[in-house]
């Protein structure tokens, strides 16, 4: 019978090796990371076309000074933010660069209702070949932040849920914050960059 | 348990179940639609004709050049944007090649008057944002207007045809099965382990038939919850069970009827990428996308 006792201990401890979730919980972290570095890419690609945003802008619309470097000045802010991968377990520094690339996307939305005064602007190639550009990486933003949510998500239930919190216990995997949702909605309205209609 | 009390219990449930299913049906999506053909066209707004046209054509493309176009025409994407919509449209049907991501899928929301042309990675080079946006406005939106959505349809996916020519990609090859390898093995190795134990205890205590049957049975268990997979969990069980009762015969006879190869269920139907493109169906090949791409409003 001690004989049987024993197998029965390493049947139970082998099985506990891949029932524990440790491995699922790797993978999961893993998933942030590479969800959170296409969320930072994204916000890098909108930044980077902005110079070039303001200054076909300029050439219209120069006296619309205020807007211009309210776009600059948000744009430098976001640029200012020294992104890390450990950023995302950190709420503050989480909340810190939401609220600045918000602050960058109302800078550019309120750009975007001015250059309806200018039809010449409106109409010139290159500019529209800008918007085009900013729509199409304002689009990549929101599904990677979307894709993003779902890993932390994925994540965070994993770390929760028994019996691997116990695994997320003993090797210190801690819940990760998640995009807030004031900002989630300041971000979903503020580029409305869309005007060919109505 | 009488009928009465089974009843009640049936009422108790749906009782419980109601708010659920409210709420599911408030927040409803459109669903996505299955993929069996290049052109998914729910509005019938193309001829048969003009369907099988644009198919063969699409097809044709996808033979030389490897890139997948698809083109979905629906009523309406509301609640969703047509851009959250052609996301997990294509999420789902994983056009392109997987790896390459050359998939293109251009959605018609007919009663929206909106149309978007979503870009796989792989082509967000020879396809951006602009160009994207150039053929909405100048191809595909002036003969919308004009009520003509197959000279539209057409028109735009010529151009797109002929910007992705230009695009050095990776021949196209007929028997590709680029089968993306997210299967999961990290049951493999205490399922061996628990293998070489089990099996001794098992046919200790019960002898060999049933502890045979007994170990291969419990493995399958375990591989179900583990994997997830019904399939790999019957295949470990059978191993086992077979592994078990021949295992400890000297000259016994081991013979493997399904041929080798572990087979995970998971993630292998979905590589498969075939562009028999007459008669037979269709599916994405595991191309990804992230939004690239534009829209447009008519």
């Amino acid at each position: 019978m001690k004989r049987f006792m024993t197998l029965a201990m390493g049947l139970i401890v082998v099985a506990s090796l891949s029932g524990c979730g440790y491995n699922a919980l790797q993978r999961a972290d893993e998933s942030i990371n590479a969800a959170w570095s296409e969320v930072v890419n994204q916000y890098q690609r909108r930044a980077d076309l902005i110079p070039n945003l303001v200054e076909t802008v300029k050439a219209f619309a120069a006296q619309e000074k205020n807007v211009l470097l309210g776009v600059t000045e948000a744009r430098s802010r976001v640029g200012s933010i020294q992104v890390t991968p450990e950023m995302v377990n950190d709420p503050a520094a989480l909340a810190q660069f939401d609220a600045a690339q918000g602050e960058l996307s109302s800078a550019l939305s309120r750009l975007l209702v001015v250059v309806e005064n200018y039809p010449q602007l409106k109409s010139d190639a290159n500019f529209r070949d800008l918007q085009a550009q900013l729509e199409g990486t304002e689009n990549r933003i929101a599904v990677a932040r979307q894709r993003y949510i779902k890993s932390v998500q994925d994540y965070n239930v994993i770390v929760r849920s028994f019996p691997s919190n116990l695994t997320a216990m003993i090797f210190g995997f801690d819940t990760k914050p998640q995009f807030t949702v004031e900002n989630e909605q300041q971000i979903q309205q503020a580029p409305k960059v869309d005007f060919d209609s109505e | 348990m009488t009928a009465n009390s089974l009843r009640g219990l049936l009422a108790t449930a749906a009782l419980l179940l109601a708010p659920l299913l409210a709420s599911e049906a408030a927040i409803a999506e459109v669903p996505v639609p299955a993929l069996t053909a290049r052109v998914t066209d729910l509005t019938e707004t193309l001829s048969n004709e003009q369907r099988s046209q644009l198919e063969s054509r699409l097809a044709q493309f996808e033979l030389q050049k490897g890139a997948q176009i698809g083109v979905l025409i629906l009523p309406t994407t509301k609640p969703e944007t047509i851009e959250q919509y052609a996301v997990r449209v294509q999420e789902e049907w994983q056009l392109g090649r997987a790896g390459v991501d050359d998939g293109v899928l251009l959605v018609v929301a007919k009663d929206d008057r909106t149309v978007r042309i979503e870009v796989g990675y792989g082509l967000e080079g020879a396809l951006p944002d602009a160009i994207a946006k150039r053929i909405i406005e100048e191809d595909i939106i002036p003969r919308f207007r004009d009520g003509d959505f197959y000279a539209g349809i057409s028109a735009g996916v010529t151009r797109m045809m002929g910007v992705i020519e230009g695009e050095p990609l990776p021949p196209p090859s007929r028997q590709s099965r680029v089968s993306r390898a997210r299967t999961n093995l990290d049951w493999l190795f205490p399922t061996f382990v628990l293998l070489l134990i089990g099996r001794q205890l098992l046919t200790a205590v019960f002898g060999r038939f049933v502890g045979a049957g007994l170990s291969g049975s419990i493995l399958g268990l375990i591989a179900w919850m583990v994997v997830g997979s019904l399939i790999a969990a019957l295949v470990v069980g059978v191993l086992v069970f077979l592994f078990s009762l021949f295992a400890g015969i000297p000259g016994g006879r081991f013979y493997r009827p399904w041929g080798g190869g572990w087979s995970s269920g998971r993630g292998s139907s979905r590589g498969g990428w075939f562009s028999g493109g007459f008669g037979g169906g269709f599916s994405g090949g595991g191309g990804f996308s992230g939004g690239g791409g534009a829209s447009g409003r008519w």
